[in-house]
């Protein structure tokens, strides 16, 4: 909740500013102490709340896993390894239904890239709160939880999908044939002087093309996300504003979370299902 | 919401996630999932397989119980044929050593007759010679007239 010295704008801003570590204007290290401070350092400096719940979900997940699989046998599941087999199966149909390849890497690829953006965005139905003040405790001031809210952490899985998209683009068709795709269509011509003035053209085309898939599969991810955290934050304002308006605040964080369930799985899935299809693009001749 | 450093460590940390996921996650739970595919498809062809054995099975044993059934009549059939033959035998055996025996005793029976009548008819002769003798002390010559008494005691 608000504190009585904060407006609401400075409780908004206050909520949306990363725990930033980085190289302060005076030379010296350390955590930036404001908003403005932290945009000042500039690249080099690191979120350090980002990674650290990213790394910590994260963590928790190839935990689990590891310990499904250490223990995983083909007699009778038991309950965790039950639901690890039901994701996996699950994750692997969708894969089996979109990627037409054969690549050992896409599958693991998706599982880990819907759990963990899951579990990210899960960070959210935590009250907006809770965290921050638990942190503000121990001398933390800054504190975002959610992940995937920061465009850092969204940009970050999106352009490791991107590399890989490259990757096997130029694995699989070669230079020449990636090269080919950017350019020989979708203006085509038996005419060769024509089909040299279409080439700058379909460039200009496909490379937009090529370069909007980890742009959007990013910020699609991190606008519903960044979304839907403003407006948590914005319903616990209405705490501060009175009992009526709280109860209703807290009927509508309820509602909103309900809802947000929805929201935060099937991001994940966009998400994942759209790696499946553009590796399986970059698989495909056309 | 600035772009920073914090991209690299993501993409980074994403990159240890995907790896650690398909070394460590993905490929034992999937390599279980498909070994039980195979351990249930083998047990679904091994039960087929059991009740196509099942149904062989009985099969034979009917054959096997109607066989013992037959040899078992037949055993029976011998076994009486057996007894009845037996019994005939025993019968016959026993009809012949009476007759033997009744024979053997007729002819005994007959023997004895024939020496008592032999010695009977000596001892007649004797005392028939005896007789005449003690009566025609005087007139008759026991040597002269011996072929009349032979003559009659081979009469009697």
């Amino acid at each position: 909740m608000a504190g009585d010295t904060l407006t609401s704008s400075e409780y908004i801003k206050h909520h949306l500013t990363n725990l930033t570590y980085g190289q302060h204007a005076d030379g010296s290290w350390g955590l930036a102490h404001s908003a403005a401070e932290a945009k000042e350092m500039g690249f080099w400096a690191i979120h350090v709340d980002t990674m650290f719940w990213s790394i910590l979900l994260g963590g928790l997940f190839i935990y689990f896993g590891k310990k499904v699989a250490d223990r995983v046998s083909s007699g009778v599941p038991g309950g965790l390894q039950n639901f690890a087999e039901w994701l996996v199966e699950f994750i692997d149909n969708s894969v089996r239904g979109s990627f037409s390849g054969r690549n050992p890497l896409v599958a693991p690829l998706a599982l880990t890239i819907f759990i963990w953006i899951f579990l990210q965005n899960l960070m959210d139905l935590v009250p907006v709160d809770v965290i921050p003040h638990l942190a503000g405790a121990i001398g933390i001031h800054f504190m975002k939880v959610v992940p995937s809210t920061d465009p850092n952490a969204t940009f970050g899985m999106a352009i490791g999908v991107f590399m890989l998209t490259l990757y096997y683009s130029i694995k699989i068709k070669g230079v020449g044939g990636f090269m080919g795709e950017l350019t020989l269509q979708p203006f085509s011509s038996d005419n060769a002087i024509v089909k040299l003035l279409f080439i700058p053209i379909n460039f200009v085309l496909e490379f937009v093309s090529l370069i909007a898939k980890p742009i959007s599969l990013a910020l699609r991810l991190f606008g519903n996300m960044y979304a839907g955290e403003m407006i948590f934050i914005l319903i616990a304002i209405m705490y501060n504003a009175g009992v009526v308006l709280g109860l209703f605040g807290g009927v509508l964080q309820l509602g909103w979370a309900i809802f947000h369930i929805l929201i935060i799985t099937l991001q994940a899935f966009i998400f994942m299902t759209l790696t499946i299809v553009y590796l399986d693009m970059a698989h495909n001749d056309h | 919401m600035n772009i920073n450093l914090t991209l690299i460590g993501q993409l980074l940390s994403f990159a240890v996630f995907v790896w650690f996921t398909m070394k460590f996650v993905w490929t034992p739970i999937m390599g279980a999932l498909d070994t039980r595919r195979k351990e249930i498809a083998d047990g679904l062809a091994a039960a087929e397989h059991g009740q196509h054995e099942q149904e062989l099975a009985k099969e034979r044993a009917k054959e096997a119980i109607h066989e013992a059934k037959g040899q078992a009549a037949e055993i029976i059939n011998q076994a009486q044929k057996r007894a009845s033959e037996i019994v005939d035998e025993s019968k016959g055996n026993a009809r012949s050593e009476s007759e033997r025996i009744l024979a053997a005793a007729q002819a005994e029976i007959e023997q004895e007759t024939n020496r008592a009548r032999e010695q009977l008819r000596q001892q007649v002769a004797e005392l028939a010679v005896l007789g005449a003798s003690k009566i025609l002390r005087k007139e008759i010559n026991a040597a002269a007239h011996k072929d009349i008494v032979e003559q009659l005691a081979q009469q009697i």
